[in-house]
C-alpha cells in the first residue's frame, strides 16, 4: 500500500541496471512530476512532501537535471503506528534536458512540498521566425 | 517495507474502518495508474490520550482543505488545483494528480472537537485529535462490604 502513491526507486534501478548503491540505508522515492514546455523554456513541478527548501538539491550537469531531497523522519515518541499508508524517505529523480538551457537563469522554489524549477532556454536556442521575401 | 512494521496480527480498527469506507474515498481524476491509490495517503499514530494523523497533500491552498469532525468521524475534503496550460505551452509529462478528494476516517474513540489541532507544513497535514475527557477509561474502585 505504501508504494501506491510513491514509487520506489528500486524498481527504476533494476530496470536501468544501475550498479551503484547509496551509502545511507534509506528508502528513496521517485517523485511525481509535471513538466511543461513554454515558449521561454521548461517548467518542472515535483511533489516532494516532507521536504523543505533546505532539504532539496537541484543540479544541472552535462544536460542532466537532478533533483535530490532528503527527508528527515519525524520521531513520534509515545505513539504507536496504527495504520500506515505512505512511507517516508528521500526523493531522487533525474532528467536529460535536450533543450539548450541558460544555466545562469535557472530558478528553483519550494512551497508546501512542491518544487518548481524554471529552466529558461538560452537565447540562441529560441525559435526565430525567418521572414520570407517575395522573390 | 512498512508492511513489516505494521502491527501484524493485532487488532487494527483503522484497517477495518478502511474496508468500510473504501468505497467512499474519491480519487484523483488525472491519475493514470494501474492501481488506484487513496488520496491523500494517511498515517495514523495512536498515543495514550490522542491520535495523530499525518497526510501527504503537497501543494494545496489551505483555503481548499476542509476538515470536519462529527463524533468520532473525521472528514477531509479538498481539492488540488491543476497546473493550467497557457498559450503556446505543452505538457511533456503530467504525473501529479489534481482534482477534488474526500476521505473519512473513523476514530476508535470520541474526540474533543475543541482541542483538535491541525497544521500544514512542507506539504504534510498533521492533525492531532485528543480523546474526549468523557470517553477516557475510568478506574473503578471496588469497595469491600
Amino acid at each position: 500500500m505504501t508504494t501506491e502513491n510513491k514509487e520506489l526507486e528500486r524498481t527504476k534501478e533494476a530496470a536501468e541496471n544501475v550498479v551503484t548503491e547509496r551509502t545511507k540505508n534509506t528508502v528513496t522515492y521517485i517523485p511525481n512530476v509535471d513538466i511543461l514546455e513554454t515558449g521561454e523554456g521548461l517548467v518542472i513541478l515535483a511533489d516532494l512532501p516532507g521536504a523543505g527548501e533546505d532539504d532539496v538539491n537541484v543540479t544541472l550537469e552535462n544536460n542532466v537535471l537532478s533533483i535530490e531531497a532528503r527527508v528527515s523522519k519525524e520521531t513520534m515518541e509515545g505513539y504507536k503506528p496504527a495504520h500506515m499508508e505512505y512511507g517516508i524517505g528521500d526523493y531522487s529523480r533525474a532528467f536529460t534536458i535536450n533543450e539548450t538551457i541558460d544555466g545562469s537563469r535557472i530558478e528553483a522554489k519550494m512551497k508546501d512540498g512542491v518544487l518548481r524549477i524554471v529552466l529558461p532556454k538560452a537565447e540562441s536556442a529560441k525559435p526565430k521566425t525567418i521572414p520570407i521575401q517575395k522573390g | 517495507m512498512l508492511r513489516t512494521m505494521r502491527p501484524g496480527l493485532r487488532w487494527d480498527p483503522w484497517r477495518e474502518m478502511e474496508r468500510l469506507e473504501s468505497e467512499m474515498g474519491s480519487l484523483f481524476s488525472g491519475l493514470n495508474r494501474p492501481r488506484a491509490a487513496k488520496f491523500p495517503p494517511m498515517n495514523v499514530f495512536a498515543g495514550e490520550a490522542d491520535v495523530v494523523i499525518t497526510s501527504e497533500i503537497p501543494g494545496i491552498d489551505l483555503a481548499d482543505i476542509d476538515l470536519s469532525l462529527t463524533g468520532d468521524t473525521l472528514t477531509i475534503k479538498g481539492s488540488r488545483k491543476p497546473q493550467e496550460l497557457g498559450e503556446g505551452q505543452a505538457w511533456h509529462r503530467r504525473e501529479r494528480g489534481s482534482g477534488s478528494f474526500y476521505r473519512t476516517i473513523q476514530l476508535p474513540f470520541t474526540v474533543d472537537g475543541s482541542k483538535v489541532e491541525a497544521d500544514y507544513t512542507k506539504g504534510i497535514l498533521k492533525i492531532k485529535l485528543p480523546r474526549a475527557e468523557a470517553d477516557k477509561p475510568r478506574k473503578i474502585s471496588i469497595k469491600t462490604a
